[in-house]
């Protein structure tokens, strides 16, 4: 492989000094899609700086009906987590779903949520959860945070430390996968707390998306009929091998009712 | 930089650029070629080891993280030293006709034995989850879930003697 420094910092002030310091420096968490990503010659770092001697970058909390989870918790952890079993079993779940078991062994949420891969499970997870996105400098409302293909509102040298979801009444996730890659062709994570309900959709598009039409009528009627109706355009949505967009626009509706049906479970 | 780990339970301390991968530290300078590098992508999983008892991809690991860790290959299954004898599930493999060219079988042994230490009475559904990481292109997979299912049963087998 292409060389580069690797410098392992194990405090947030030293990793953001190096950051900030280094030039052509880029954070690397579990590696899962950054070393593939270099080995391709699509990123060409010259110094990488490893996250994972930060300790306050990993593990699972929960006070006040939020659950926070470190940036460096890896897909396993969340997986087997009993704390996220228990309050969020959606993020358990989906968790399980990611990639297979080598790749959960060692990615990481935050590594997920700031790549923004228009096909990654969190994102979907994170925007209808209405998740906040912890960094090094401040906090940043989910809905603020994605910005479309790879796109983050994350400025240069600045990184996830954490995610804190607020537990909702009921939520799901379901996808339809790619049979090679575990990757959402479309995923749709759908939330209800307090009245209100979020639906995301992620592989679907660019980037992740919420659905207006479907949270107004499910706000009305939590149940997979209530939607059955309400298709996406296929105006924006992505087309390549697995799918075209006319394809995906359908998926979003047999994921969402899925969704809805996996939320009802968790009432 | 200068790394310690435990490789196949002996202590080893190599010296490595930052860039090594698991992978290429293996077969290129520790001579264990056991570890098979299909895809170098980070898809097929003929190159998974155990690393601190899990199974990860070695072509997607630098070795720089091996420091301070255990690191197993398939060469460290095999009995105690000295010994030939092979790995519970390794024979599992044999008896049950799970490889037929072998490239994909280093990484389908260590992702069972990764596996079943998690989970020592598995289901069918859950062995062909837990291998979703791992292509074989001969056997159809079927032998080889019948071989991680016989492996998993004889891992949890008493010793004969005891």
């Amino acid at each position: 492989m292409r060389s580069f420094a690797l410098h392992r910092p194990s405090t947030l002030y030293e990793t953001s000094a190096l950051l900030g310091g280094v030039a052509d420096s880029m954070p690397l968490a579990g590696g899962m899609t950054l070393l593939p990503t270099i080995k391709q010659r699509l990123a060409a770092p010259a110094a990488l700086i490893d996250l994972s001697k930060i300790p306050q970058m990993s593990g699972i909390s929960f006070k006040d009906d939020v659950l926070t989870i470190g940036a460096m918790t890896r897909h396993v952890d969340v997986a087997e987590s009993e704390l996220v079993r228990s309050k969020i079993p959606l993020l358990a779940s989906l968790a399980a779903g990611i990639g297979d078991p080598a790749v959960r062994n060692r990615g990481t949420i935050g590594g997920s949520v700031a790549n923004n891969d228009p096909s990654a499970d969190y994102p979907a997870a994170v925007l209808a959860l209405d998740a906040i996105v912890v960094t090094d400098r401040r906090e940043i409302a989910a809905d603020a945070f994605f910005r479309g293909l790879f796109e983050t509102a994350l400025e240069p040298g600045e990184i996830i430390i954490a995610l804190r979801f607020p537990v909702p009444s009921a939520g799901g996730y379901a996808k339809f996968k790619s049979p090679a890659s575990r990757y959402a062709v479309v995923g749709v994570c759908a939330v209800k707390k307090a009245g209100k309900v979020r639906v995301a959709v992620t592989g679907a598009g660019p980037g992740v998306f919420r659905v207006g039409a479907m949270e107004a009528a499910l706000e009305g009627s939590f149940t997979p009929a209530a939607i059955a109706a309400i298709r996406v355009s296929p105006e924006n949505l992505s087309s390549d091998i697995h799918a075209d967009a006319e394809y995906r626009a359908h998926l979003v509706t047999v994921m969402a009712k899925k969704a809805i049906a996996a939320a009802l479970q968790t009432l | 930089m200068k790394i310690s780990f435990a490789l196949n339970g002996r202590p080893r301390t190599v010296d490595v650029e930052p860039a090594t991968l698991v992978s290429e530290l293996l077969r290129e300078n520790l001579n264990l070629t056991g570890t098979h590098v299909g895809c170098d992508t980070s898809q097929c999983g003929a190159c998974v080891v155990l690393f601190n008892g899990e199974a990860v991809k070695s072509c997607t690991l630098l070795a720089p993280m091996l420091d301070g860790g255990t690191l197993t290959t398939i060469e460290g299954l095999s009995g105690p030293s000295g010994s030939n004898a092979l790995h519970p599930m390794q024979q599992a493999f044999h008896e049950n006709h799970g490889l037929q060219c072998g490239f994909c079988t280093p990484g389908m042994v260590m992702t069972a034995v990764a596996s079943t230490a998690k989970n020592p009475a598995p289901t069918e559904a859950e062995v062909r989850h837990g291998l979703e990481g791992n292509i074989c292109r001969c056997t159809g997979y079927q032998n080889i879930v019948a071989s991680v299912l016989a492996g998993a049963a004889a891992m949890n087998a008493p010793a004969i003697g005891e």
